[in-house]
């Protein structure tokens, strides 16, 4: 009785979302995973069997290590339990080895670190502002974040199917975030900075870190215009704060200085030798350019304005090769996509400083970082949508137009990880799941914001539902027609083009949003 | 617009949870000549497929009714018929004649597994879906709460998409019946379970109730006016439907009969394998199987089976009312698995059926009996290789139940629909109040010995002289779990009416 008693009371309704969903993971335990899963069991098997000075340096199997050290060490915690599963899964010679056991450990150790994730939401849950809260518990903001953020199908697929560890790095970053709301930033600011010594892909929201924390922790008053007041800044926040960034950073990256293993560990964790866009393409704006390059050689073939001599033939047979050579369009560098991705995070940026509008403002800067770098990076992976998708799930509860731009992002950019999975059995899985939480966020915030105008209009509506046609075409038309051996890129082409539209049109919403909250409030301080 | 929501959440978790256990082993997966009920399947649409109508039921040369035989009545082979039509337009190795024996590939599993959902999907799913939105007097929160708790009712998901059955179409019928009679559409209610007795000979057990239902509506409208007309037109509806099933089989008299001799095994024995019913249980201390022989073993089986649902019976034909018939559908269903002839451990799903139709009403003893019947399940879900989707969907199963109701909260005698049982106990027994703490106690101890024996038949190999140590203790355990059951819900019924006039009473 004891336990239901527990259940019956206070919080259950978190305790019991957040059991239900580890449970549904736990029955995901036999899908499919994808060759992530032997990436990990490679580092597990590098951490455990070498010494630190090897990790960075062994390429027996094609998987190197390439996260930063505290993923490597964390891999290396996790070895020790994986020994007593199965001691062979830990030898660097036993490439592509599988056991059920193997599978168990794996599995469970992405499962049981989601409990971290849990509690970030749990925190997160706090910070939303329940003034007008109704008395049906399902249609309070802090319920519906946390089904959003607990049930959230990208993190499901991504991590309990296709098999990575993004929940508990998640979990990191929205811990660090409620930190900030609940004022305490140099807890925030310990947590981001140990998340970027587990994975460095959250470099992308560094800039909101930095200059919120400069802006609105280092300088602890403004001018009643909201411009900064130079003489308030404060030095012992600013040595304190960088004593906590210099510490982590010695604490994981020290043992490579001393080992003088820089470079290596550098060029590990940037490949810079990938090609612009990921085998598949990630709905963003070089899907786009692409397509466009694309489309005007097809149209200069036809129109004789192009030789088809001269056209490299692997851009006109697959848009599958690495190595996307552009015909029309002049090809991309490397460069080129980081001075983009810094001239689209600048303004935010901006905006930050000379508005600063509290946490909130400081998120939406952050979840701007995010898109900007995901529409503008090099080689950017679909999965790094999840980066913009879960702290803007913290903004949709609260206002109506941030729902708005939140479902259309999370709608297209979970539609964007279907190819992820393209075994049979999981289809109907992905299906589902893809409905249970589309079906869910959108009549849950159309119930939270009834009051106000409709979250779409007409425009937004006709394209959404254009998801369910193209999933039809893509997954079940295509297959059963000729084209599916002479052109077998054609869903990937058509999924990338449809979402990256999606996307451009969510990431410019959303600034647009920001920039006329910025100078808005601006004039009318004037 | 918001039940409209509520509802899609409940069907796609539903049938997210129905396809990931899926993913899990079938019944005989890779274990050669026999196999499992998989092959079973697989089997009949070779047979049906591939042979005359005439030839079905009968051994002959392509027929070998040793393997697999077809022992379930014509609509079962109908529906394999269609689905080796399916098959067979996907891959005619699948229902090949002969060749296919023990065929196995990954897309073939993905197929059978396919049309187990896609029969649950425009079967029981509705059905469920259709009764919990008539339910009354309830908000449409908890009408969607019950909804769940019966689409995760782990029994019939394991067996259904882990071992590979397809009740779910059964059960299914006997829902659309159920909800036929209780809302007056008698005639749809008897043709729908028609249907599923045609599909499954076993919804026998739930016929009774059924019966006396429609038979205690005639009497209330008087035998001599309309209520003869109503029964005359369900005797024509059940008699048409028969014979729109048979119909194939009636152009012989023999063939009906070896049909009928297919359906009902009477020499296969009292028992077999390991059943938590009594006659399993009794075996332990008693071989009945050798002492009695087997004309008495039927006959005893048949009188017992008949005197435990004699009184919910005549209670329901006497005074004929929806809640009372579900209730009477449990215990009859109940009494037949714990008596009759020939039971299968799956046949429990039998009666879980009407316990989930009761779960608005008593949701402590519902949720409780349906975790023991899973429970009873277990050695067949072990052998199968399910262990672990059995545990998360128990579990998921609990959780949901645990918070769609405030299940500690209910166990006070007016939620156990004890009350007027109490009531005339306590006018010889004036101290009898402590009726509530015994049920507690006895949930406790129920459920820490399911878990103990789950974790004993898991983690230890059984001693050598007894290899069926386990397998006969979870037997016995569910067995004296539901006789507690049957005492429970036959005390709910007979006293019911009796409730009715105190409350008339007391207002």
């Amino acid at each position: 009785m004891a336990a239901f008693t527990l259940a019956a009371s206070g919080d259950h309704w978190f305790s019991a979302l957040a059991l239900g969903v580890t449970l549904l993971k736990c029955l995901l335990i036999p899908t499919y995973h994808s060759t992530d899963f032997e990436v990990h069991r490679n580092w597990l098997a590098i951490t455990h069997s070498l010494p630190i000075s090897q990790w960075y340096y062994e390429a027996t199997s094609e998987w190197t290590l390439d996260y930063p050290p505290f993923f490597a060490w964390f891999e290396y915690a996790l070895s020790h339990i994986a020994k007593y599963f199965d001691q062979e899964m830990l030898n660097i010679h036993n490439l592509n080895y599988f056991s059920s056991r193997t599978l168990l450990f794996q599995r469970f150790s992405v499962i049981l670190t989601d409990a971290l994730f849990f509690y970030a939401v749990h925190e997160c849950c706090k910070c939303i502002d329940g003034k007008k809260t109704s008395k049906e518990l399902t249609e309070k903001p802090k319920f519906i974040l946390s089904v959003l953020l607990l049930w959230n199908f990208g993190l499901l697929i991504v991590d309990h199917i296709h098999f990575q560890y993004n929940g508990f790095l998640s979990g990191l970053m929205l811990l660090s975030i409620a930190r900030l709301f609940q004022k305490r930033h140099m807890e925030g600011a310990f947590l981001f900075a140990v998340l970027l010594h587990f994975k460095h892909i959250y470099l992308y929201v560094a800039p909101a870190y930095g200059i919120y924390l400069l802006r609105s922790y280092c300088f602890t008053a403004s001018k009643p215009d909201g411009t900064v007041r130079w003489d308030s800044f404060s030095f012992v926040r600013v040595i304190s704060l960088g004593l906590i960034v210099f510490l982590v950073s010695a604490l994981s990256l020290g043992p490579f200085i001393a080992l003088n293993q820089m470079p290596q560990v550098f060029s590990r964790l940037f490949p810079f030798k990938r090609g612009l866009c990921h085998a598949y393409w990630a709905p963003n704006f070089w899907a786009l350019y692409n397509a466009l390059d694309k489309a005007l050689s097809v149209i200069g073939l036809e129109l004789k304005f192009l030789d088809p001599n001269q056209i490299p033939r692997a851009s006109m047979t697959s848009g599958l090769v690495q190595q996307f050579q552009h015909t029309v369009l002049p090809s991309v560098s490397p460069l080129a996509t980081l001075i983009c991705t810094l001239i689209a995070i600048l303004p935010s940026v901006f905006c930050l400083w000379f508005k600063p509008q509290g946490p909130r403002g400081f998120l939406r800067c952050l979840v701007l970082c995010a898109l900007s770098s995901f529409m503008f990076g090099w080689h950017v992976h679909e999965k790094a949508i999840l980066l913009a998708i879960l702290p803007m799930s913290i903004l949709s509860v609260e206002k109506a137009g941030d729902a708005t731009i939140f479902l259309i992002l999370t709608t297209t950019g979970h539609y964007s990880l279907f190819p992820l999975l393209f075994t049979a059995p999981e289809l109907p899985i992905k299906i589902l799941l893809m409905l249970l939480f589309t079906v869910y966020s959108i009549s849950s915030l159309k119930t939270l914001f009834r009051k106000e105008k409709p979250l779409f209009n007409w425009m937004e509506t006709v394209y959404l539902l254009g998801l369910g046609p193209l999933e039809v075409c893509c997954e079940f038309i295509f297959p059963l027609t000729s084209w599916k051996l002479k052109y077998p890129f054609i869903p990937l082409l058509l999924t990338s083009v449809y979402c990256a539209v999606g996307i451009t049109y969510a990431w410019a919403r959303l600034y647009v949003s920001v920039l006329t909250g910025c100078f808005v409030s601006k004039t009318k301080k004037q | 617009m918001e039940n409209w929501y509520w509802m899609t959440l409940v069907v796609l978790i539903g049938l997210t949870v129905r396809w990931t256990v899926s993913l899990n082993p079938y019944s005989g997966a890779g274990k050669p000549p026999m196999f499992g009920d998989y092959e079973a399947q697989r089997h009949w649409q070779e047979i049906t497929f591939n042979l005359p109508v005439k030839d079905w039921y009968f051994n002959s040369s392509d027929n070998n009714l040793q393997y697999w035989g077809l022992d379930y009545p014509p609509l079962t082979a109908y529906h394999s018929l269609l689905c080796a039509y399916v098959a067979e337009f996907i891959n005619p190795d699948w229902v090949a004649l002969h060749t296919s024996r023990g065929y196995e590939s990954q897309a073939h599993k993905l197929f059978m597994r396919t049309t187990v959902l896609v029969a649950d999907l425009f079967i029981y799913i509705p059905a469920v879906l259709l009764y919990c939105y008539s339910l009354k007097e309830i908000s449409p929160k908890r009408k969607m709460a019950v909804a769940l708790c019966i689409l995760l009712y782990p029994g019939l998901i394991l067996i259904d998409y882990g071992h590979f059955q397809y009740n779910s179409v059964s059960l299914g019928f006997a829902l659309w019946g159920v909800l036929g009679v209780s809302y007056d559409w008698d005639l749809l209610g008897s043709l729908a379970f028609c249907l599923a007795l045609n599909y499954k000979q076993m919804e026998l057990y739930h016929s009774l109730p059924f019966f006396c239902f429609l038979l205690g509506k005639c009497f209330k409208k008087g035998l001599k006016g309309k209520g003869f007309v109503l029964l005359m037109k369900i005797a024509c509806t059940v008699l048409a439907s028969f014979l729109l099933c048979w119909l194939p089989f009636f152009t012989e008299r023999e063939h009906a009969l070896q049909v009928l001799r297919r359906l009902f095994p009477v020499d296969r024995g009292l028992f077999e394998d390991k059943v938590a019913n009594i006659w399993c249980s009794v075996n332990v201390f008693l071989k009945i199987k050798e002492i009695l022989p087997r004309h008495i073993q039927l006959a005893i089986s048949f009188c017992l089976t008949f005197l435990s649902l004699l009184p919910a019976c005549i209670k329901l034909t006497l005074q004929p009312s929806s809640k009372g018939f579900r209730f009477t559908l449990v215990s009859c269903a109940l009494s037949f698995f714990l008596f009759s002839f020939q039971v299968h451990e799956k046949s429990i799903l039998l009666v879980s059926l009407p316990v989930c139709l009761v779960l608005n009403e008593i949701p402590f003893m519902s949720t409780w009996f349906l975790l023991v019947s899973t429970f009873s399940m277990l050695p067949l879900l072990l052998k199968d290789e399910l262990l672990m989707p059995s545990v998360v969907t128990v579990m998921a199963f609990l959780v949901v139940c645990v918070t769609s109701f405030p299940l500690c909260e209910s166990t006070s005698e007016e939620q156990l629909q004890l009350t007027p049982f109490a009531v005339s106990v306590r006018r010889r027994l004036p101290g009898f109040t402590f009726l509530p703490r015994i049920i507690q106690y006895l949930f406790l101890s129920s459920v820490i010995t399911m878990v103990l024996l789950t974790i004993l038949s898991v983690t230890l190999n059984p001693p050598q002289k007894l290899p069926d140590l386990f397998s006969v203790l979870v037997c016995s355990v569910s067995c004296i779990n539901f006789i507690f059951f049957l005492v429970y819900f036959n005390i709910v019924i007979v006293w019911d009416s009796k409730n009715g006039r105190n409350r008339k009473k007391i207002k």
